[in-house]
């Protein structure tokens, strides 16, 4: 199967009852397999006149209780870095895919890039956090997809799958289980506000339509919902909470795998890369090599880098000039090594080999 | 159960901050009054709005309402209707909101007549950001960014309306207050899109720049240039000329073509 059909039968499998979208390449696929499926389950799909409208459609549609998803690229992605905010700000679950592409602007709209992983964890305007999944074969394309939606539930914000247009183009054998676990959005309890935390952070949701008469606004708002622009505590204390729900939970959530703990040499990767370093670690079969290998990349997982403790160096290959090597650097006194890539085309494992050997 | 108008005000937000002699009031007021008549039930109805003294409007309504993006509303309205068909959605906008930044989603709304009503409070002019110029702003008048009079023509919201393909789409003012309500709930009642504008007063930024400094200056042009459109075609038929201060009023388009997102 190919990794974006991948990324829509995930999504259909964890109950997205909703897409609203715009054709883009290297995206497309996802939303013609949605517009293929989504009717016949009686579920709604729309093409949208823009990604303004589809990412607007989405949130509309999430407040009414609706697991909603739309797909997109590079260009489209950055159309809808305002709403992103707006979703952030009042805090509306749904999931965003973005099938990168060369940029910045209309690019390479064919050929594979990460160069969108700074854009979406910062693009929108404020102080925020999101969270970000990367996934590096057409499993996991499924499998994230899945998990995308759990985490947009459980903390009422926008969760984004950041794959590339190699996933979402590759085709591999995939299992699609039965069933998938799904954890639904809590609903709001009696005697709470709509805004108003529970114990980790997260207000429960009041669903449109179910009588609780909520109002939603992007403006600074209080528990109730109601605009309070000026009061700086106001402001502060939520703004603060948005961002503190998830960081606080990053540890919990944190998605990696971590191979040869104890190596000197470690690579730190996410999408495409991940691929070329288990090819690499196949070709040289010696235990020098240390793999983090990342499918959440925010919250950052900056716990996972202290696991390496005899690291000498961090190795970062991306398809970017060294986006997230910058965030590893952030997290570690360890050297870093960035291996950027930009054109379209994956690392080759002599690439990445090259990149060692300059170490040692 | 039937419900009054207050039941359906956020009683806890007032007072609101519309200024002295804005006309918001009065077309909250015609709208609540259209719902009330339909006996809809507050649960089941969503308010949807943009960015603006308009849109403001959503956050004085008891219902559950989202006060959106500038431009978007009527896409974020697209999504609630089209995920749950059975909520009577009602969109207010206004002039800037609606014809410059959110241009393409009301074309497009229109286009696929999707069963919602969208209301449209044109002030002609930018309120809340200080009073510059709309799309609407008339030719020849002035704001802040036209201080020399606009030299751009302005838009016909309820013609573009009816071309881009609403089943409804009609004209009143906050001066005439029973159109204006009897044109909402026919709105209400139509499947499809219902396109309702209203010119509205806005002394505050329009009218002091405008030798209309207050509100009942401004009813008053509403009152005199208001024309209906069935005696401006009479006029056209005749060759009279058409005074160009003169705006129309009326119906511009009611039928029935098969519309998105009505519930089954």
């Amino acid at each position: 199967m190919q990794g974006n059909y991948a990324c829509a039968e995930g999504a259909l499998a964890a109950g997205c009852d909703f897409f609203g979208g715009y054709p883009i390449t290297p995206s497309t696929e996802v939303a013609e397999q949605m517009a293929l499926r989504l009717p016949k389950m009686e579920r709604t799909f729309i093409q949208m006149e823009d990604e303004i409208a589809s990412i607007s459609a989405v949130i509309g549609a999430s407040w009414t209780g609706a697991r909603a998803m739309t797909a997109t690229s590079g260009p489209g992605f950055s159309l809808m870095m305002e709403n992103l905010g707006y979703a952030v700000m009042t805090e509306t679950p749904l999931v965003v895919v973005n099938i990168q592409r060369g940029g910045p602007s209309t690019g390479q709209p064919t050929m594979s890039a990460q160069g969108d992983m700074m854009q979406c964890r910062y693009g929108s305007h404020g102080d925020y956090s999101i969270i970000a999944l990367t996934p590096s074969t057409v499993q996991e394309m499924f499998d994230l997809t899945v998990k995308a939606f759990n985490l947009a539930d459980r903390f009422r914000c926008p969760v984004f799958l950041m794959s590339d247009e190699t996933i979402g183009h590759m085709r591999e054998k995939i299992t699609i289980p039965d069933s998938v676990e799904i954890i639904p959005r809590k609903p709001l309890k009696e005697g709470m506000l709509p805004f108003e935390p529970e114990e980790d952070g997260v207000p429960g949701f009041p669903e449109f339509g179910k009588g609780y008469r909520t109002h939603v606004t992007g403006l600074t708002h209080d528990t109730r919902g109601y605009p309070d622009a000026t009061d700086c505590t106001v402001h502060a204390d939520l703004v603060q909470r948005l961002r503190d729900k998830i960081e606080s939970k990053k540890e919990e959530i944190a998605d990696f795998d971590l191979v040869n703990t104890s190596a000197e040499i470690v690579f730190v990767t996410y999408g495409p890369a991940t691929r070329t370093v288990r090819q690499l670690m196949k070709e040289r079969d010696d235990i020098l090599i240390g793999h983090l290998n990342m499918r959440m990349v925010w919250p950052f997982p900056d716990h996972a880098l202290a696991e390496f403790a005899n690291a000498k160096v961090f190795i970062v290959p991306e398809m970017n000039l060294g986006q997230i090597a910058g965030e590893v650097k952030k997290n570690t006194n360890v050297p870093v090594l960035s291996v950027p890539k930009i054109g379209g085309e994956m690392h080759t494992p002599d690439e990445l080999m090259k990149a060692m050997e300059e170490y040692l | 159960m039937s419900s009054k108008i207050k039941d359906w005000l956020r009683q806890d937000r007032l007072p609101h901050i519309y200024c002295t002699g804005c006309g918001n009031g009065t077309v909250i007021n015609c709208t609540l009054s259209a719902v009330t008549q339909m006996g809809w039930e507050i649960d089941d109805t969503v308010f949807v709005s943009g960015i603006g003294c308009s849109s403001r409007a959503s956050g004085y309504i008891s219902t559950d309402s989202l006060h959106t993006t500038h431009g978007r509303a009527l896409a974020f309205a697209t999504g609630v209707k089209m995920a749950k068909p059975e909520l009577n959605v009602v969109v207010f906008t206004g002039d800037g909101d609606l014809s410059a930044i959110g241009g393409n989603h009301f074309i497009h709304a229109c286009r696929r007549n999707i069963d919602m009503t969208v209301i449209c409070i044109n002030n002609m002019i930018y309120g809340m950001t200080g009073g510059q110029g709309s799309p609407c702003t008339p030719e020849g008048k002035y704001s802040t960014t036209t201080p020399y009079g606009a030299h751009e023509p302005a838009f016909d919201l309820a013609e573009l309306a009816a071309a881009a393909g609403a089943n409804y789409s009609a004209r009143w003012t906050a001066y005439h207050v029973k159109q204006l309500s009897d044109a909402i709930k026919t709105g209400l009642e139509k499947p499809g899109l219902s396109f309702i504008e209203s010119i509205t007063q806005c002394p505050t930024s329009y009218g002091r720049r405008n030798k209309l400094r207050t509100a009942s200056d401004m009813l008053e042009y509403m009152r005199t240039n208001a024309l209906l459109l069935s005696k401006k075609r009479r006029m056209e038929e005749i060759g009279e000329e058409i005074p160009a201060e003169r705006f129309t009023v009326g119906e511009f388009v009611n039928r029935n073509k098969p519309a998105m997102g009505v519930p089954k």
